[in-house]
């Protein structure tokens, strides 16, 4: 398949190894941000068959990980409400709130329906006038596009029957907070490619002079990330710490310019909780006030739900690269992929699962 | 979508274009939808009797019986639809015993309002899939419900065939050194019924691969009765068969990952939608286990049948990792095929 076959060559992919193995002479811990990217490396054994000295550590960069557990909870009071229909990208349906998730409020009666794109949530909403429709905005900078299409169309549209519950959360804050917590480990970034491909990298210069890190744009077939993981340990190895576009097909320096003039125009930035780490200031999207009309926590009050995470799931320290998750007591254990304790178990893209799918007991 | 039998055998005259409640009472317009719609095209020697029961010839032996119900949403989908799946279903189920599948019976819920054109198109893709598993109708039942009781309609089919006295197909029979042998590529039937449901908004190709596999399976036994476990990899697709081989017979499994073949178009709407085709239902694949040294000429006997084209062998059976299913990447790394936790859900980014 073109553009996929290419970056999976097992050949180029094993010259490319062969080259992170020359390149290493001391150990060193790098970060992949994105979900995706974790999701990637799990699945092709990346971590496998790397040097021993080089240590990756899964970053905060899944969507469904990191919503906090209170938005959830506000999602299942909208999604049980007999006056909507509430509709949501598919993995989030099964993220636990505090006593239950979004597929329970469907078998109990409520409209719970997965959508690909929210503008099919709009398509909802101009179908069933009747109703309130409400739209699940949950992501990184790679779906905020999207999302804010959908508000700005309604508004346009005229369409009142149509929110959002928004929960969008933003990279390089993130990547800030990591860095400059005393517990950092992380010394290399493999940044998120999606993310680039809208924001471009200006963001990220500052965050590599300050800390002094490398940040390598990586996609997320085997070759990329092998091939982002080179570049890191090379800068890594020289002691520089620039910004570098490995992912150069995709993204450019200056992102999606009218994809950006779409979020600034509908979302505004917000102080925003991540599930596990906490509130990172200035670390997220919300509704812009001139759109205030179609922010479904004010329209159905639900802002006034508060939720604090269970104590035992860790998943706050794996986001933050601080463990890993067979260093969890309940992994495997109490917190399994049918009964998760914390988001990173939930989601396919969580580093939990990811390691619960593929790597659990293989001794061979 | 092109349905050239319902253009050549078009709907019968009714005295309803719709299903009525009172066409599941039991009298003259029940009648008139067995007489008009189903006996026509189901009809055989034991059916025509309009019996209470089916009355049928035992050859003796151990017999193969299986029940699987439809609620396929949609009904029609590219390359099927619910009707040829129902019979296809059946028959596979008792064809991965190694028996050949001989009678069939056939429940039908349909809604209210469900338009007989609708029903009429179903069962002669029924009557079709039947004929070519050489399977015969020959009890069968219809209830009628209220509009909004069901989804349109839900078939149920059970059936049974005899298994051949020298055959022994078992999850349970696994050992060290087996091939493991795919009739074909994967994941063709979900992906078209995903792709084709409402809310998906890009054009798919993608064609269900309903179809009954009794031949193949004749085929293979003649070239030898000591298959030792087979299934069709239906819903959980083909992780879940391995997991459960695997399991029954506390081996490990070895796949290797590039042997796998998943179609072009399949793939990529794979790809889209972030679902891993080994999860992914299959409606006319079977996946079977065999001893290493027959494995080839299975192979080759499997080629030549239609539906065993692009019969692969995939992996193999080993004492390492008892209950596990790996798979080698491409870089030569190894991980764990699991059993799926519920349905795949497509991933947000």
């Amino acid at each position: 398949m073109k553009y996929l076959d290419e970056f999976r060559d097992p050949v180029i992919a094993k010259k490319i190894l062969n080259e992170i193995h020359a390149a290493t002479t001391q150990p060193w811990v790098i970060m992949e941000i994105c979900g995706g990217q974790t999701h990637s490396i799990i699945r092709n054994g990346i971590d496998q068959v790397l040097p021993d000295e080089i240590e990756l550590v899964h970053g905060p960069g899944c969507p469904v990980c990191v919503t906090p557990l209170e938005i959830i909870d506000r999602a299942i009071a909208i999604a049980s409400r007999p006056d909507v229909i509430f509709t949501s990208f598919g993995d989030m349906l099964r993220v636990p709130g505090s006593h239950k998730d979004l597929f329970m409020v469907r078998s109990e009666g409520g409209d719970v329906r997965t959508v690909f794109s929210p503008l099919e949530s709009l398509k909802i909403a101009r179908e069933n006038p009747e109703k309130e429709v409400v739209f699940f905005a949950v992501g990184f900078e790679t779906t905020a596009p999207g999302n804010a299409m959908a508000v700005a169309q309604a508004a346009k549209e005229g369409l009142s029957n149509f929110s959002e519950l928004v929960s969008h959360v933003l990279v390089p804050p993130a990547m800030e907070a990591l860095l400059s917590s005393p517990a950092n480990r992380v010394q290399g970034y493999l940044a998120a490619g999606h993310v680039c491909t809208v924001m471009g990298w200006d963001e990220y210069d500052p965050i590599a002079k300050k800390y002094q890190v490398p940040i390598v744009i990586t996609g997320f077939e085997p070759m990329d990330v092998l091939d982002g993981i080179l570049h890191t340990v090379k800068q890594l190895e020289a002691g520089t710490h620039e910004v570098e576009n490995r992912y150069a097909r995709i993204v450019e320096q200056g992102g999606n310019q009218p994809a950006q003039n779409l979020i600034k125009d509908v979302y505004e930035i917000a102080n925003r909780k991540w599930r596990g780490i906490g509130e990172i200031p200035v670390s997220g999207f919300k509704i812009h006030s001139k759109y205030a009309a179609f922010d479904a926590e004010l329209k159905f009050s639900v802002g006034d739900i508060h939720t604090e995470e269970p104590e035992a799931c860790i998943s706050g320290v794996i986001l933050q690269g601080l463990k890993k998750p067979h260093d969890c007591p309940a992994f495997g254990k109490e917190c399994t992929p049918q009964n998760p304790l914390g988001a990173t178990m939930v989601s396919s893209e969580g580093a939990c699962a990811a390691y619960y799918k593929y790597q659990r007991v293989l001794n061979d | 979508m092109d349905f050239p039998e319902a253009l050549s055998c078009p709907l019968p005259i009714l005295s309803h274009d719709t299903v009525q409640l009172a066409h599941g009472a039991g009298g003259k317009l029940s009648n008139e939808m067995i007489d008009k719609i189903f006996l026509p095209r189901f009809l055989n020697n034991t059916l025509e009797k309009m019996e209470d029961q089916a009355i049928l010839d035992n050859p003796g032996g151990r017999i193969a019986f299986s029940t699987d119900t439809f609620v396929v949403d949609p009904i029609f989908f590219p390359g099927g639809d619910i009707g040829d799946l129902a019979i296809n279903g059946t028959v596979n189920d008792i064809a991965m015993s190694g028996a050949e599948p001989k009678y069939l019976s056939v429940g039908f819920i349909l809604e209210e309002g469900l338009p007989f054109d609708t029903l009429h198109r179903i069962v002669l893709s029924m009557e079709k899939a039947a004929k070519l598993a050489g399977i015969q109708i020959v009890a069968g039942d219809t209830k009628v419900v209220n509009r909004g009781s069901c989804d349109k309609l839900f078939i149920n089919t059970s059936g049974f065939g005899f298994v051949p006295d020298n055959v022994h197909i078992s999850a349970s029979n696994l050992i060290a050194g087996d091939k493991i042998i795919l009739s074909g590529t994967l994941a063709d039937h979900g992906m078209a019924v995903m792709t084709t449901r409402e809310g998906l908004s890009f054009q798919s190709t993608v064609e269900s691969d309903t179809a009954g596999l009794n031949h193949l399976v004749k085929d293979m036994l003649n070239v030898s009765p000591e298959i030792h476990a087979m299934r069709d990899p239906t819903r959980g697709g083909l992780a879940t068969s391995l997991n459960e081989f695997a399991g029954s017979s506390n081996v490990g499994i070895q796949l290797y990952g590039d042997t796998i073949p998943v179609k072009e178009n399949v793939r990529g709407a794979c790809e889209i939608l972030g679902i891993d085709p080994l999860y992914v239902a299959n409606e006319g694949k079977l996946v079977a286990i065999v001893p290493e040294d027959i494995a080839d000429d299975m192979l080759a006997a499997m080629k030549n049948n239609t539906h065993g084209k692009d019969a692969v062998i995939i992996g193999e059976v080993t004492d390492k990792h008892p209950g596990v299913v790996a798979l080698k990447t491409g870089l030569g790394a190894n991980r764990i095929v699991d059993m799926p936790v519920g349905e795949q859900l497509p991933r947000i980014c």
